[in-house]
Parts: C-alpha cells; sequence; structure tokens
C-alpha cells in the first residue's frame, strides 16, 4: 500500500469511528463542511513538514488510548480567585457543577443551544476562524474538531466582565475522548478573561474560535497537568480588530503528549497580541507549541514567549512563525523560544520563522537551548543557599519571562506556587 | 580561626598541581593579606576553601573553628560563616538582588537553626547598609549584578557581606577594576566589619588596597607555596622591587 493510500485509510478509519450531531441547526453545514476540509488534509503523519517534531499516532487513532485519572492532591489552580466556574466532565458540561451562567456584560450559552437559533453571532465564528487558519498550514485535527465537537459554550463579552470566566475541565472515565468547542466573541470596548485548568479526557480535542472587536480585551491564562497520560491537542484561533489587545499564557506540567497551536491574526491597526508558555516535563513528557502569528495591519505588536525546562529524556518542540504581510508597515514582532535542559537525556526542538513582506517593520526572533549556569548556581550555593533551592531560584529565573505575560498579579503568584510545587517535586 | 595545613590541590580534569603545601593560619579578628604574581595559586586557594567544582585536593586539610570545611558543601561553607567576594561577581538574571540575598540570608538561618528574618528587619537592615555603600534602591531591585559597572558589582559582593555577617571573609582581588573612589567605598564598608571576632584574608596583586585595608601579616604566595610572611612592610617592599626580587631572595 503506498503512503498515500495509508494516510487515506487512516483518515477514514479516524471518520467512521465519529458520528456527526445533527439536527444542531445552522451548525450542521458548518460541521459537514469542516468534514470535506479534514478529509482533504488527511490525518498528519511524520512527512507533514509541521509533525516532523512531534508523533500523531494517539491521536489518530480511532479510539483514544486509555489515561489513568490523576489525583493532584492539592487545592485546584485559581481556588482563591472570585470566578464564575464552567465545569466540563470528560467533555460534557456538567450544569449541576457550574455557576449560574448569568453575569453583567456577558453572554455564554451552550453550544447546542446557541446552533438552533437561527440568528446567533456565534454562527459567524463557528468553524470560520478555523478556516482561516488552515492555510498555508493544514490543522486537521481544529477541522475535525469543528465538524465533531459534542460539547462547549459560546461567550460574548459586551461590556466589562466583572469577573474570569473558569473552563474547568474533570477527568473522570479512564478511556474518554473529548471534543470541546469554544466560540468567543469580545465587542468593542469589553474586556473579558478567559481561565483554563484540568485534565479534561483521555485524549482531549479542544479549539477555541476568538474574535476580538476592536479596541476589546481578551486575557486566557490556561494550566494543563500534571495528569501525566493525557493525550492532549489544542488549538486557539484569534482574529484581532482595532486598537484591540489579546494575551494568553500557558502553563503545562507533565503529560505523555500535548500539542497547543494557536493561530493569531491581527487584523485591524495598532492591535497587541501576546502568547507566551512555560512548559515542564519530567521523563516521559513531550510538549509541543506550534505558534502563527499574522500581521496584516499597520502599527501592531505581538510577542511570542515560549520557555520549556526538560530533564530525564523530556522532549519538548517549539513551530513558531511571525509572518508579516504586504502592507503591514510599523509591526513590532518578537519571538523567544528557550529551553533549559536539566540533563543530558532531555531534547528541545525548534523551528522558528520570519516571513516578512513589508519594509518598514522591526521583526526579532530567538531561539536557545541550555544547561543551568554553573558560575551562577555556584555563586548562590556560596552565599548559602542550598543546591536544590539554588536550582529552583534559577529555573524560576528562567521561566520569568514568559509568567510576566500573566495579565492578573493574583494568578500569577498561584501558577508560580505551582510551578515551585512541580520543581520541589522534580529534583534531580 | 582558619588554619590550613599542607593543602595541595590539583585540577580535577588535569593532572596539574596548583597549590603545593599551603601552611596558613589566620587567628579571630586578623587581617591578613596574600599577595603574589599571576599563577600563584591566590584565587585557587579562595576557590577551594569556598568549594567551587573542579579542583580536587590531594593532601593537606583546612579548618574553620576546627571544622574540617573541605568536607562541606559550599552551602555548609557558608553557613558556618565563610564568605567569599568574587573577583567576577556573576550575574544572574531574572533574580532580583533583594529576593537573593534575603534567601540567602534565611537559609544560613535555617542552617544554623535559626530563626527566619522578618521582612520588615531585612528592609530596615538592607537599606543602612546599601546607603553606607552608596547601593541605591535600584540597583537593590535590579536581577543580581545584571547591568552594573565593575565598582558597583564589588561595592554588592560587600553589601552581601556585611548582610551575611560572616566570621571568615576571603576577598579575591577586591581592588580589581576599582577606580580610586570606589576602593575608598568597598576599604570603607570592609573596615566597619573588622571586630575581633571575624577575620579576613585579602588577596591582592597590589599594595595600594592595603592602604586602605591594613593587614596584620602580608604572605607572599608563589607557585603554590606561602614562601614568605610578615609585616604589613612586606608588601611595601613588594610595591619597590616587584616579585622578582623577592623570590629570587627566597629561591
Amino acid at each position: 500500500m503506498g503512503l498515500a493510500a495509508k494516510k487515506q485509510d487512516a483518515t477514514e478509519a479516524r471518520l467512521a469511528a465519529l458520528s456527526l450531531p445533527s439536527g444542531a441547526g445552522w451548525a450542521d453545514a458548518a460541521r459537514v463542511e469542516a468534514v470535506s476540509r479534514f478529509r482533504a488534509m488527511g490525518l498528519p503523519d511524520r512527512r507533514d513538514e509541521y509533525w516532523r517534531f512531534t508523533r500523531p499516532d494517539d491521536l489518530n487513532l480511532p479510539k483514544a488510548p486509555e489515561a489513568a485519572i490523576f489525583d493532584p492532591q492539592e487545592a485546584p489552580v485559581y481556588s482563591d480567585i472570585d470566578r464564575l466556574q464552567i465545569v466540563f466532565r470528560d467533555g460534557v458540561f456538567d450544569p449541576e457543577a457550574s455557576d449560574d451562567l448569568s453575569l453583567e456584560g456577558i453572554e455564554i450559552e451552550r453550544l447546542a443551544t446557541a446552533t438552533t437559533k437561527d440568528i446567533h453571532w456565534s454562527k459567524d465564528i463557528y468553524g470560520v476562524l478555523e478556516a482561516r487558519g488552515q492555510n498555508p498550514v493544514a490543522r486537521p485535527f481544529a477541522a475535525l474538531n469543528t465538524a465533531f465537537a459534542t460539547d462547549g459554550i459560546v461567550i460574548r463579552a459586551t461590556g466589562q466582565v466583572s469577573k474570569p470566566v473558569h473552563l474547568r475541565y474533570l477527568h473522570e472515565k479512564i478511556d474518554s475522548d473529548a471534543i470541546l468547542h469554544f466560540v468567543i466573541r469580545v465587542e468593542p470596548g469589553a474586556n473579558l478573561t478567559v481561565l483554563e485548568n484540568g485534565p479534561a479526557a483521555a485524549r482531549f480535542n479542544k479549539c477555541m474560535e476568538v474574535d476580538v472587536a476592536d479596541t476589546g480585551i481578551f486575557n486566557h491564562i490556561r494550566t494543563q497537568g500534571r495528569d501525566h497520560e493525557r493525550r492532549a491537542i489544542t488549538h486557539l484561533f484569534a482574529r484581532l480588530g482595532e486598537e484591540s489587545s489579546f494575551k494568553s499564557f500557558t502553563m503545562t506540567a507533565n503529560g505523555v503528549l500535548t500539542r497547543n497551536e494557536a493561530f493569531i491574526e491581527l487584523t485591524g491597526d495598532n492591535a497587541s497580541a501576546h502568547i507566551a508558555g512555560a512548559a515542564m516535563g519530567d521523563g516521559d513528557f513531550h510538549h509541543d507549541d506550534t505558534i502563527f502569528v499574522t500581521h496584516d495591519a499597520v502599527n501592531c505588536e505581538s510577542r511570542q514567549v515560549f520557555k520549556k525546562v526538560l530533564r530525564n529524556g523530556a522532549v519538548g518542540t517549539f513551530q513558531g512563525k511571525i509572518l508579516v504581510k504586504e502592507g503591514a508597515q510599523k509591526t513590532d514582532g518578537y519571538q523567544i523560544s528557550q529551553s533549559l535542559l536539566l540533563d543530558e537525556d532531555a531534547q528541545f526542538l525548534a523551528k522558528p520563522e520570519l516571513e516578512i513582506y513589508a519594509d518598514d517593520v522591526a521583526c526579532s526572533h530567538g531561539s536557545t537551548s541550555g544547561a543551568i549556569d554553573e558560575s551562577a548556581l555556584f555563586y548562590l550555593r556560596s552565599r548559602g543557599v542550598p543546591e536544590n533551592e539554588a536550582q529552583a531560584l534559577l529555573v524560576l529565573a528562567f521561566l520569568a519571562e514568559a509568567i510576566e505575560e500573566i495579565e492578573d498579579e493574583a494568578i500569577a503568584d498561584d501558577i508560580l506556587g505551582r510551578l515551585e510545587g512541580w520543581l520541589s517535586r522534580h529534583r534531580g | 580561626m582558619l588554619n590550613i595545613k599542607n593543602l595541595h590541590v590539583k585540577l580535577e580534569e588535569e593532572d596539574k598541581a596548583i597549590l603545593k603545601g599551603v601552611d596558613l593560619d589566620v587567628p579571630a579578628g586578623a587581617v591578613h593579606a596574600i599577595m603574589g604574581p599571576n599563577g600563584s595559586g591566590k584565587s585557587t586557594l579562595s576557590y577551594v576553601l569556598s568549594g567551587k567544582n573542579g579542583y580536587e585536593v590531594t593532601d593537606g586539610e583546612a579548618t574553620l573553628d576546627g571544622a574540617d570545611i573541605l568536607a562541606m558543601e559550599p552551602e555548609e561553607r557558608a553557613a558556618a560563616g565563610l564568605f567569599l567576594a568574587f573577583q567576577y561577581p556573576v550575574e544572574i538574571p531574572g533574580v532580583g538582588n533583594m529576593t537573593f540575598l534575603r534567601t540567602a540570608l534565611n537559609a544560613q538561618r535555617k542552617a544554623r537553626g535559626e530563626e527566619e528574618i522578618s521582612a520588615a528587619d531585612f528592609l530596615k537592615s538592607i537599606r543602612e547598609k546599601a546607603k553606607s555603600l552608596k547601593i541605591d534602591a535600584d540597583m537593590l531591585k535590579r536581577p543580581v549584578n545584571v547591568g552594573f559597572s565593575g565598582g558597583e558589582k564589588k561595592r554588592n559582593e560587600i553589601l552581601q557581606m556585611a548582610m551575611l555577617e560572616p566570621r571568615m571573609c576571603i576577598l579575591d582581588e577586591t581592588d580589581s577594576g576599582l577606580d580610586v573612589d570606589a576602593m575608598r567605598l568597598v576599604s570603607e564598608g570592609v573596615n566597619a566589619l573588622r571586630d575581633e571576632g571575624r577575620s579576613f584574608l585579602v588577596i591582592t596583586h597590589y599594595q595600594r588596597l592595603l592602604d586602605h585595608i591594613e593587614p596584620d601579616v602580608v604572605h607572599i604566595m608563589a607557585d603554590g607555596r606561602i614562601v614568605k610572611s610578615g609585616g604589613p612592610e612586606l608588601a611595601l617592599e613588594v610595591e619597590k622591587n616587584g616579585y622578582a626580587d623577592l623570590l629570587g631572595e627566597v629561591a
């Protein structure tokens, strides 16, 4: 059998294991279109340019590989923050466990409800931003998500939202295969923060489409982990209007396979997009950040800050691109991807890219990979700081630039505490 | 306080002996200076005493108040009261100077079974000490030594020394890269710490520093040994005639 035929068979087998939710109003057409997008792309394999560093096998399988239920034995992140909590159990919305979805300045609906309404704002976004993000690089699992999402929430911020919306994922069945889709619209002048955490499922496919209108502000903070056996593929699609602001930060701890893709388009002048990640892995860990930022307007700013701490065979990958389209003058683009390898077995694979078609721009990118600075370690120890503490201090210093991208100080402190906890559990 | 007997040290990676039988006794409250030409082993002695990797002790011993410091981890030596002011202080991006000092101070206290210093007491103490060394609030907030000038780095070493209050202070070429004013500031910082319970070992190339920090004893080190010891006048002799004369005389 030829390789192309193999790919096609795997794609059809994946499709055969899923069924399209029907009777969901306008979404039906979007889903059918997504199926044909998916079919045209096919499942990825290692010969696809953006899948060379990450094996998609576990994501390609028709059935989710099992994952043990993880008990973190500590209070979940964001516990101390006043927030509106929306709970999903193995990818199914749990209204009992969730807070009342009504809140001033915001409309929140379950996807299944929104799609049955003939006229609904989310119709213009669902699958639309995802489809925009399929070019020039295919993202088959995102199309698969649009087609087969079993649940999800649509959120529209119309003003100052008084507290963050927290999407909390719980994993209870060892073979759950969750596909969740979120549609978010931030109206002009509105301000929304979305938090995410929790293990979600044995295998988790999540797609979030975020449309930020002119002068809108969107903040996103996500934590993934420490459920070791999860397989997760997530996509974040964002379209940013004039003078809008977008910030996204992800902390990842452990996990045999996590791939976080982002596709962010700056379509209005003077917009700003920051996306950052801090990932920590020990042993059987594979973490992939695949980030595309497209400048398609004048005087926009973007920052990509991705840091990984790896030890004991852990693998981190980063594929990041800044694309500056023709006419996107005065672009200020920045990208940094760095790994701290705590021993010689860890591995970091990076593919930083700049593609620029405008002549008046300032773009910079850098990628480094290195060990703990021995002279700094000795300096700290010579002042009385024990080796473990000194190492933790240096690791946190390494991650600082990413953590600084967290807008909210209380959340940043909470996350810093989690990082410290991880470091104290994973000492050399 | 510090007793070194017949200390032999070689590089870990290669078969190269650097210290070839150092004998040195620094009593409590004394200031001893070590001078010597380049490559005589002065800095190696300071690194070996503070526990830096890369050196192997092949013979001899070093004790601080009778405790075998060579058997200790660097942080244990610090908690025991040893302090090295680095010739080249290390820059640590991402770690604030204050956080660094407070972490170090509390780690030492914890190791000695003492209570942690309160945030208020720490702030009060560091502000006072920083002021006398002309270290401003901005330097305290900045990452450790990052973007500091040579003089600022050395002043920051003395600030650490003042905050950690070690009993045995080793100053490794603290005068290198300092202009006259900075040297005076650093020396005043050191002199303010002179105390009958605290000893100093001042390593330097030049007599100049010893005008400001007056030593009780001056040792001349050459080829991995202390070859001559004497009073402050020995430093003046070096300044006048150079090492060659002196070493020729010893040989």
